[in-house]
């Protein structure tokens, strides 16, 4: 049995959350199509909301606190993220862009994600193409086709077979097929791994820009 | 095992007065905190170089000259020396120089600088901070060694017989430590010329530290220069000290606070935790210390910084009072208990003279206009 691991990023602000509500089912439509498939599915859900201060501090010091380091590791170690925001003046909030602003910039290349956001009105919907799919192209993760937005008539109409629930299964399935495609993740990214040796950095190296 | 304090030279406002030190006094003040450490019994002075306000330090041989006619025995060292912006041949000359007349009591600590802007103003992309790091000190490396070099690079102009003055104290070059927070190339770059590694261990999580000179020891065994816990390490650390620990946070807290890199940021006792700084009273210091050990091995240099975010000369001459006199003493104890006997003391000039087997002059005489005698090739 494949050993696969989800992790969820939700950046809702109130407690309880609408953005975390969809990042829930989201994640859980995921896991069950990944069990029926055959892998066994780990879930580590990131609330940004406990790490707010955390991710300032971060951008001010220049490295994560204990807690944060953690959680950034459970997202850039996943085999797939589930990415979910409000989404606030036509985009993402700032403390979901804030928290993938620390992140290494390489460490989500190839890395299947799904995107999700809650907003007041569906009129927010398309922010979800303008905004965070363009985010995650530039961290070149691969984002589903499906990306899910709720408005407050999706909640409205129900979860169990609204509209909404279909979009969530149709993600969820395409975050799977992502997912299954790719050898299990083997953890975050080591920093401080020599990826050359000294004769070669001397030899200048083919990208060495000459000032 | 030596002990001494680094200095970045920051002008910063005082937050408890309002009031900003002016060039220089904050240039006069890192005089006396260089005379202050030779006089409470610390090893080393190291001074930053810096090339933009708020930083004073932009000339370190010509401060470090200073310095050494006013002390007997102190060791001068950089902290860092920008081996990225200022010429290979410049740093040679210069710090040469500086050898001779301190009768060799200086080595230096090499360092890319990670200020964008300095990078264009001398000429170079800070793109290419990591090559540059690599080529600049290995022509520097050879500068040392040879008498006269013939020598192309992509980041300078070509040598062709040139020959750098003066050469050094009895033919043996200062020691070279690198430093670097996170850049596993500067570990493998000291790691390869058995040069000694210092890890900036100040405003970053331990672990940067422990994972930096564990593969600085790796390399320099792999490299063949000793065993890894033959490799020669050195740590930065922060510290806030007064009698009674609860004195030192409530007196150290608004400058933390305020402090430039970390201000208005975490809280002191999250930087703490998050940190090796340490903010308590003398034994909380010299216990935080000996920790240091646990993670790195048996090291060669601490030093400690005392100066920054503000705090007036004042303060920071009672703090060297406390380390010189309360602290120091103990940690040169403790650690020299614990260290095994076959793990080096960091190189001294005295120490690399004896290890080449005795002084020897180095003079390089000009070439002969009569005879066209030119000056040997000694490699």
């Amino acid at each position: 049995m494949t050993h696969r691991t989800l992790a969820v990023v939700s950046a809702g602000l109130s407690q309880p959350s609408s953005t975390r509500l969809l990042a829930d089912q989201l994640a859980a439509a995921t896991r069950d199509e990944l069990v029926r498939r055959g892998s066994e599915v780990e879930l580590h859900v990131v609330d940004l909301r406990e790490y707010a201060h955390d991710v300032v501090n971060n951008m001010l010091t220049g490295f994560p606190p204990t807690a944060l380091r953690e959680a950034i590791d459970a997202v850039t170690g996943a085999d797939g993220i589930i990415a979910v925001t409000p989404i606030f003046s036509a985009s993402y909030n700032g403390l979901f862009k804030s928290f993938f602003d620390v992140l290494d910039a390489e460490s989500l290349v190839d890395r299947p994600v799904l995107i999700g956001a809650t907003g007041g009105t569906a009129r927010h919907s398309l922010a979800l193409e303008h905004a965070v799919r363009p985010m995650f192209a530039y961290l070149r993760s691969v984002v589903v086709p499906t990306a899910v937005f709720a408005a407050p008539e999706d909640w409205a109409d129900g979860t169990a077979d609204g509209a909404l629930r279909a979009r969530i299964l149709r993600g969820a399935g395409e975050l799977a097929d992502q997912i299954e495609r790719r050898p299990p993740a083997s953890g975050p990214a080591d920093p401080f791994a020599l990826t050359t040796d000294f004769l070669q950095m001397l030899g200048g190296g083919p990208d060495a820009p000459v000032s | 095992m030596q002990f001494g304090v680094f200095t970045v030279g920051d002008v910063t406002v005082d937050p408890t007065t309002g009031r900003e030190p002016t060039e220089h006094e904050r240039i006069k003040a890192m005089v006396a905190i260089a005379l202050k450490a030779e006089e409470v019994g610390l090893d080393v002075f190291a001074a930053g170089e810096h090339h933009n306000p708020p930083f004073v330090p932009s000339s370190p041989t010509t401060m470090l000259g200073h310095i050494a006619a006013r002390t007997e025995r102190l060791l001068l060292s950089t902290a860092t020396t920008l081996i990225t912006t200022n010429d290979p041949v410049k740093i040679a000359e210069d710090y040469a120089m500086l050898q001779h007349l301190s009768d060799g009591r200086v080595d230096l600590m090499m360092g890319r600088g990670n200020t964008g802007p300095v990078y264009p103003w001398f000429g170079k992309d800070i793109r290419a901070g990591i090559p540059l790091a690599i080529e600049n000190y290995d022509l520097l490396h050879r500068l040392w060694r040879e008498d006269v070099v013939d020598w192309k690079g992509k980041y300078r102009t070509p040598l062709q017989s040139f020959t750098s003055t003066p050469r050094p104290l009895d033919g043996v070059p200062p020691f070279v430590w690198h430093g670097s927070i996170r850049s596993p190339e500067i570990a493998e770059q000291a790691a390869y010329y058995g040069d000694g590694f210092f890890a900036n261990h100040i405003f970053w999580p331990k672990e940067h530290t422990q994972r930096m000179v564990e593969l600085y020891r790796q390399r320099y065994a792999h490299y063949g220069h000793g065993t890894a816990d033959q490799a020669i390490v050195g740590l930065g650390g922060q510290v806030f000290m007064r009698r009674n620990s609860q004195d030192a946070v409530r007196e150290f807290r608004p400058y933390f606070d305020n402090a430039p890199v970390y201000g208005h940021g975490p809280s002191l006792e999250e930087f703490t935790r998050e940190t090796p700084l340490t903010v308590g009273s003398p034994q909380q210091v010299i216990d935080r210390t000996l920790g240091f050990r646990e993670y790195v091995g048996d090291y060669q240099r601490q030093l400690f910084l005392m100066d920054h975010a503000g705090l007036p000369l004042k303060t920071v001459l009672e703090q060297l009072d406390l380390l010189g006199e309360e602290v120091v003493p103990v940690l040169r104890k403790e650690f020299a208990a614990l260290r095994p006997a076959h793990v080096p003391e960091a190189p001294t000039h005295a120490s690399m003279v004896a290890a080449a087997g005795g002084a020897k002059d180095s003079t390089v005489h000009a070439v002969d206009d009569v005879t066209g005698k030119a000056p040997e090739v000694t490699r």
